[in-house]
């Protein structure tokens, strides 16, 4: 597995036997939680859904953190020593809004209807066929994207620490394998929030660092608007229409591209996602979980796009052909120049845990989605529930070693990003156009689900392989014509749900309640647990809160 | 295709499975691990701060970054199992909410 994309030998950490100690506690931590958890695992709800029991914190970190995964880390490094500041976009508009949706207008219909997973949520509302097809689609995408975290994992140790890279693949998945078929989502859960904490442990000293060596901010904004022009350090500079951006989007398709479809899709619709939010311990905890996870998320840009940026001031040429250094080094490279053995160990071992917890997101839906939707559904029916148990677990075994098969398709592209990225553009995009139409119009009938599916993806792979691929129009970045493919998406999706709406049988009103807006299912009506009322605990106070911070958070970018 | 699945199969099924979990009652509390790894990862990092060489604070910028951060994680490990003492895990309701009347 040679290629193109290794990072340079010249990283490798001056580790020592201390910084080893850390990463073998965190080890042998992680396996606890595993073990700890499975006492906890009895039914099939504890194994794929943590009994739906968990406070809502807990599942709010996880949300964040399961999106928090290394690829997420150094990619946006990546895309800051790439684009500048622009790199707010993937968390002020591209995350916030979203989330703020789904906490407060998607959550009661999710959660109310006590589906176990987003496909099943299609099964309801609209048929088997569209069911059956956003479960594959789940599934093939979950396990894609795990090997992507599994092969990027292993560039990364390999160039960091000399590992080879079958060893830094056999060691993660096991651990993710061993956890995971242990203690099920609560062990995938409990690892997320523990990583959360180690990854902010590990990058904070390198943000702080970082900016110390360039001469704080101030030196860091006068230094690369003098190399890379002043439009490099504004979120908003030079995204009118029709004006040239090294992003290759303007400010309408960085708002309906990236902030809408892209990011809906991403954060309301991905399973990944939404199962952290269904594990909680009921309505008002599932609606928080997102909103919680908004606040860190505001943040957390500050500590990835910063050693980003500073990377760029101190290898100018980083990413260029005649740079040893890639844009996906940044952070390692910052590890590497600034920080000594002890602190050092923290932020190898965030960045493993991330690794792991970006796969194990993958891993922990995927086994949920194939085992509720696709086993127990159409394979092996009407099974006693132990059963299905003992499959999860079994089919999270293969499901790990179908990832680390796939980690090979990574290496094609040169930005690990822009990768997932374009496979979000396939996948989630006409499964979001689905949920707003399905959630919103009564009329929308059972099989405008499969065709709205069906041509949605098919209109974003033709505009990303044919259109942009073949040169047809010209967008000058992966990134812009990812927006653009995903705009493509959700009208094509929108246009054919419509169409097949209006000439086909729309589904008995009985059958949507609490599916559709305006009705109410039974599980919504339950009355707030002790405590819910607080001030602090009210769904739309936080979820307001996130979004006019985000905004303010853009004015000193702005000008 | 006929699709005779409707919301009231999954509901049952997963209010009935609600009542047979076992995970509110015996899931152990995630504050005592962050507590105890971090109080850890802690001392372990304030120490190497407590005994850095010239040349490990000139690599960071002249800022003894061992020292603050393995503070800072020290005192984020006690804040856990601080909030876990004062606010220890609440029993599960001896009938499961979930299984209410629906």
């Amino acid at each position: 597995m040679h290629t193109p994309t290794h990072l340079a030998a010249e990283l490798r950490l001056p580790t020592n036997w201390l910084d080893y100690s850390i990463l073998g506690i965190y080890f042998v931590v992680v396996l606890g939680i595993g073990f700890a958890a499975r006492r906890s695992v009895k039914t099939s709800l504890d194994f794929f859904l943590s009994g739906r029991s968990l406070p809502a914190w807990v599942t709010g970190l996880a949300f964040v953190a399961a999106n928090l995964g290394a690829t997420e880390i150094l990619g946006m490094a990546a895309n800051s020593a790439q684009y500048g500041v622009y790199t707010t976009h993937w968390y002020w508009i591209g995350a916030i809004p979203a989330m703020v949706f789904l906490g407060l207008v998607m959550m009661p219909f999710y959660y109310g209807s006590k589906v176990r997973s987003v496909p099943e949520f299609l099964l309801l509302r609209f048929d088997r066929s569209s069911h059956l097809l956003s479960s594959i689609l789940f599934a093939v995408a979950a396990i894609l994207i795990a090997g992507v975290n599994l092969y990027a994992l292993a560039i990364v140790v390999e160039a960091l620490l000399g590992w080879p890279q079958w060893v830094a693949i056999v060691v993660a998945g096991f651990f993710v394998l061993a956890y995971i078929t242990l203690g099920g989502l609560s062990s995938a859960i409990y690892n997320e929030v523990l990583q959360f904490f180690v990854i902010l442990a590990g990058l904070i000293p390198i943000t702080v660092l970082g900016l110390k060596k360039v001469g704080g901010w101030d030196g860091l904004s006068d230094s690369l608007t003098q190399t890379r022009g002043g439009d490099f350090m504004t979120a908003w500079g030079g995204t009118g229409i029709g004006s040239d951006n090294p992003l290759g989007a303007n400010w309408l398709t960085i708002v309906l591209g990236l902030g809408f479809v892209l990011s809906f899709g991403y954060w309301t619709t991905n399973f990944a996602e939404v199962q952290r939010a269904l594990s909680a311990k009921n309505l008002s905890a599932a609606q928080r979980t997102p909103l919680i996870a908004a606040f860190p998320k505001i943040f957390i840009v500050f500590v990835v796009m910063i050693p980003g940026l500073v990377a760029a001031v101190l290898v100018p040429k980083i990413g260029t052909p005649g740079s040893d250094l890639q844009y996906n080094d940044a952070i390692p490279y910052l590890m590497q120049q600034l920080l000594p053995n002890g602190v050092l160990g923290i932020a190898v071992t965030g960045l493993l845990a991330a690794f792991m917890a970006g796969m194990a997101a993958n891993v922990s839906s995927f086994n949920t989605v194939f085992t509720t939707d696709i086993w127990a559904r159409y394979v092996v029916k009407d099974r006693e529930d132990d059963y299905y148990v003992r499959f999860g677990r079994l089919i999270t075994v293969i499901g790990v070693l179908a990832s680390i098969g796939t980690a090979f398709l990574a290496s094609s592209f040169s930005n690990i990003m822009s990768y997932l990225q374009t496979l979000f553009s396939f996948f989630n995009v006409p499964m979001f156009v689905v949920f707003i139409i399905g959630m919103f119009w009564k009329r929308a009938s059972m099989k405008s689900g499969f065709w709205g599916l069906i041509a949605g993806t098919t209109a974003a792979m033709v505009n990303y392989f044919v259109i942009y691929k073949q040169g047809i129009i010209d967008i000058p970045s992966d990134q812009g014509a990812n927006f653009v493919s995903a705009i493509a998406g959700f009208v094509a999706g929108a246009v054919v749900m419509v169409a097949v709406s209006l000439f086909t049988a729309p589904k008995p009103v009985s059958e949507l309640q609490g599916l559709v807006y305006g009705t109410v299912s039974p599980g919504m009506s339950e009355a707030p647990a002790k405590g819910d009322d607080a001030w602090y605990r009210k769904p739309a106070l936080l979820g307001w809160g996130a979004v006019v911070l985000a905004a303010a958070c853009y004015i000193p970018f702005s000008f | 295709m006929s699709d005779s699945y409707s919301d009231k199969n999954v509901q049952d099924e997963v209010s009935e499975l609600e009542t047979k979990s076992v995970t509110a009652a015996r899931l152990f509390d995630i504050r005592r691990i962050i507590g105890g790894l971090f109080v850890v990862y802690g001392v372990i990092v304030t120490i190497a701060g407590l005994v850095a060489s010239d040349d490990e604070i000139d690599k960071a910028q002249g800022v003894n970054i061992n020292l603050w951060t393995g503070l800072g994680m020290l005192v984020l490990g006690l804040f856990f199992l601080a909030w876990l003492k004062l606010r220890p895990t609440a029993p599960p309701p001896p009938s499961a909410e979930g299984a209410g009347p629906e």
